[in-house]
């Protein structure tokens, strides 16, 4: 096979979720002995085109040619016997296996020639061979579970080493990797490269994809809005393309503020080995706060610190000058906080039963003169059909109808109305509308901005930065872990916030 | 966090030999070589049902059907094959366990039920297929079965030979075959096994038949030892077989153990119910040690599991970094 012939093409491709369309018309060439890079902010489409192209979900429109045949994976498998490697940024490797059982879990070298025995010498030899090529030095036999999370990336490059694919796709490769150890990547990038395959890197470090790769997109919104070399590209051309229009007028005017409102929630140096460093936060009365940051930033994970679900090493969480122990939520819940997780299905909702019995759920105690004592079902039910009022929720009757007839942003607001019926003094919000359609979207911002008219303290986590430029009174941006940039209202710009999310400096 | 693993691996044997010194300060007959080697004689039977019961457990499952298997095997070969030599006395007891463990197997993998609820119905329904046929009755094996279970070859008792050549097949499936990296794939994340490409319908499928199969052997194994299958036999061994597994360190969780933590936690278990009768201990106490022994065994899998959900923890920054700013910002 010639080195310059286009291996993967996907020409026109389309694809909805739910109604929504996420992917709009995207077209891309895989080039033999070339590397391509994928940029985009989350969500703006680049993981949902590669799960397209390996089989792990089917265009609704569009078509995708491998060697110049039509080619439709129904299945990773499939896409994977085609000669397709993808090497997903949610690891697949197995922390109970042992090093070598991870490489060939579905192809074990055998002996006695077709008997199904395993060779453990071969398995050794070959494991060794793969690991000697991504320079990772483990034994074959060690169990994977004794790897550190770039090791663990790099097995996962060997086991697509392992096969004989000619197209090789990398979803943000390096995000879990150390500085040698993504240059020995790149290495072994370059010599795939040189050996004629077509390459498909995805990452969030600008500068390493101008480095490294011939040719840049840029997607946003489920488009591809830059298609060039990169010889011609400056990082900041390309955080200008990621960004794109101006905010509609999706967000409730600018609110007057206190100049020095009241500290509600205090945090100070949070620390928490391998996950946060040294964060310091205020949230005043009336305040929206929002944390910007990519996916796997720490951002999570710091919600999670603060409502006291995990635990930290060192620093304070203040409620009210008061400080609250480690780990502790009940103290949290008495303080007044309230935490809306970026799971709600799984964690902030009960999906089968009906809307009153999952607002009354944290509520219950408020409605019973004591403990043993029977609840005041009445006064329940009014509370709750006045909150819903509140939230302007439509449904049906509340005792009857079941959450999971709601739309998202009904479900959205039944959890929101869960919170407040416990009438909470500060409310964190992570990913407050995920999931969440612009209509309703639109009254979730007015809800939260209204909340905060009243005193509420409002602390929101987001990917969608338009939503916390939109929405907030600053903005600080979280980066492995650290909180780094701090932006007040007449500060927002969303390239340098953009920016600092990925780690550039500000003179890039 | 290595310290405490390796406390929790070797607190079994720990436990293992503060029983027998006090067994054996109790007794002058317990460390005796006759009872040693009695105790692994005894052993046979749940070494076989427990190795099964690895299988299972290592694919994140359970199977409480394997007391009713070990019955419907024994009634099988004392009523239905009461003149066939050994050989065919043994298919059959597989056949009649790998029965079993295939309904299991179908009602988990095509009716998507929780395999508790499955394995839990089968342990009545076996039991009650077993009575009826029975009628109650003790079924005896015959004469040649039981001199069967009581001969040896090169000194070596036919039980202990028997759990030898399962633990041989067992091995063989879980060390040297894909078979075993499958089912601790499935173990550790079945959908992630899926996404990687292993067959998990069809592994597990195979994983509670041969289950089953093995229940079929260890009845048949004990069957031959006992000569005589009361309406009780092989009750209560579910618990046992779990117990020995996740004793020898298997987790009930899934996907973590070895082929000898079914052999070690069987023949601890063994020695534990050898040594009461040793020391004359009051048999109604039998029920509340075994208990605990099971609690100890439950307890430290979870305590194993917890460690190690902990180690398996994905960070959002180098580690090593985070704690050498620690201490120079300490310092």
């Amino acid at each position: 096979m010639t080195g310059n012939a286009v291996r993967l093409e996907a020409k026109g491709l389309s694809k909805s979720f739910f109604g929504i369309q996420v992917l709009h018309d995207v077209s891309l060439e895989a080039v033999g002995g070339r590397i391509l890079g994928v940029v985009g902010e989350n969500g703006s489409g680049k993981s949902t085109t590669m799960n397209l192209l390996t089989g792990v979900l089917q265009p609704d429109v569009g078509t995708i040619s491998l060697n110049g045949a039509p080619f439709s994976p129904k299945s990773r498998r499939e896409s994977d016997q085609a000669g397709i490697a993808f090497i997903q940024q949610e690891l697949n490797i197995f922390p109970n296996l042992s090093v070598a059982e991870n490489l060939f879990l579905l192809n074990p070298p055998t002996q006695f020639n077709g008997l199904p025995f395993i060779s453990r010498k071969r398995m050794h030899d070959d494991a060794q061979t793969l690991l000697r090529r991504v320079h990772l030095d483990v034994s074959p036999s060690s169990p994977a579970s004794t790897l550190s999370a770039g090791e663990r990336q790099l097995l996962e490059i060997a086991r697509a080493l392992a096969g004989s694919a000619q197209i090789f796709i990398f979803d943000e490769p390096t995000s879990s990797l150390t500085a040698p150890e993504a240059d020995r990547l790149f290495e072994i990038m370059q010599q795939l490269r040189e050996g004629g395959a077509a390459i498909l890197y995805i990452s969030h470090n600008l500068e390493e994809v101008l480095r490294l790769c011939g040719d840049v997109m840029v997607m946003r919104d489920g488009r591809v809005t830059l298609r060039a070399e990169s010889a011609k590209l400056t990082p900041r051309e390309l955080v200008l393309a990621m960004v794109g229009r101006p905010i509609e007028a999706l967000f409730p005017e600018p609110r007057r503020l206190d100049e020095t409102p009241v500290t509600v929630l205090e945090v100070s140096g949070l620390t928490t080995p391998g996950f946060l460093e040294g964060v310091d936060l205020k949230v005043g009365r009336g305040e929206i706060v929002g944390i910007a940051g990519l996916m796997g930033s720490g951002r999570s994970e710091f919600a999670r610190a603060v409502f006291g679900l995990d635990e930290y090493t060192c620093g304070s969480v203040r409620m009210n000058g008061k400080v609250l122990p480690s780990g502790d939520v009940k103290a949290r819940l008495d303080a007044g906080v309230a935490f809306l997780t970026e799971d709600r299905r799984h964690e902030g909702l009960m999906v089968n039963a009906s809307i009153a019995d999952n607002m009354a759920l944290t509520a219950l105690p408020m409605f019973a003169s004591g403990v043993g004592q029977p609840i005041d079902r009445k006064r329940l039910l009014r509370a709750i059909v006045y909150i819903g009022q509140r939230l302007r929720l439509k449904s049906g009757d509340v005792t009857t109808s079941a959450v999971n007839s709601l739309s998202g942003g009904n479900q959205q607001k039944v959890v929101l109305g869960k919170w407040l019926m416990r009438n909470p003094r500060l409310l964190i919000l992570d990913e407050p509308t995920r999931g969440v359609d612009v209509g309703a979207k639109q009254d979730i911002y007015r809800i939260f901005a209204e909340l905060a008219d009243v005193g509420l303290a409002i602390l929101v986590i987001s990917s969608e930065l338009e939503e916390l430029v939109g929405l907030c009174d600053r903005i600080h941006v979280m980066r492995r872990g650290e909180l780094k940039t701090e932006f007040r209202r007449e500060q927002f710009d969303r390239e340098a916030i953009l920016r600092a999310a990925f780690g550039q400096s500000s003179a890039a | 966090m290595s310290t405490i693993s390796t406390l929790l691996r070797w607190a079994p044997l720990a436990l293992f030999l503060v029983l027998i010194v006090v067994f054996s300060l109790n007794s002058d007959r317990f460390l005796s070589g006759a009872n040693l080697a009695a105790i692994l004689v005894q052993s046979s039977w749940l070494v076989a049902v427990a190795l099964g019961m690895n299988f299972v457990l290592l694919s994140a499952g359970v199977d409480l059907s394997v007391g009713a298997a070990m019955y419907i095997a024994a009634v099988a070969v004392g009523l239905g094959l009461p003149n066939a030599p050994v050989w065919v006395s043994l298919l059959c007891s597989l056949l009649v366990g790998g029965i079993i463990g295939a309904v299991n197997a179908t009602l988990i993998g095509r009716l998507r039920l929780p395999a508790f609820i499955v394995t839990l119905a089968l342990l009545f329904v076996g039991r009650g297929v077993g009575l009826f046929f029975s009628e109650t009755r003790v079924v005896y094996a015959s004469t040649e079965l039981a001199k069967f279970g009581r001969s040896s070859l090169f000194d070596i008792p036919a039980p202990l030979l028997m759990a030898a050549a399962t633990l041989g097949l067992a091995w063989l499936l879980l060390n040297r075959m894909a078979f075993g990296p499958y089912v601790r794939s499935i173990g550790a994340d079945a959908e992630g096994a899926r996404r990687a490409g292993v067959p998990v319908k069809a592994v597990t499928y195979c994983v509670y038949v041969l289950c089953g199969a093995l229940a079929g052997i260890g009845g048949f194994i004990s069957f031959s030892q006992t000569s005589a299958a009361s309406a009780a036999f092989g009750q209560n061994s579910e618990f046992l077989a779990i117990a020995a597994a996740v004793l020898g360190g298997t987790s009930l969780s899934g996907g973590r153990g070895s082929i000898w933590a079914p052999v070690i936690g069987a023949i601890l278990i063994t020695t534990v119910q050898n040594g009461l009768v040793m020391i004359n201990a009051n048999p109604y106490a039998y029920p509340v040690i075994t208990g605990s022994v099971i609690f100890v065994a439950a307890l430290l899998d979870s305590i194993r599991t917890r460690t190690q959900a902990r180690m398996n923890r994905r960070t959002v920054r180098p580690l090593t970094t985070v704690t050498e700013t620690h201490a120079t910002a300490s310092s």
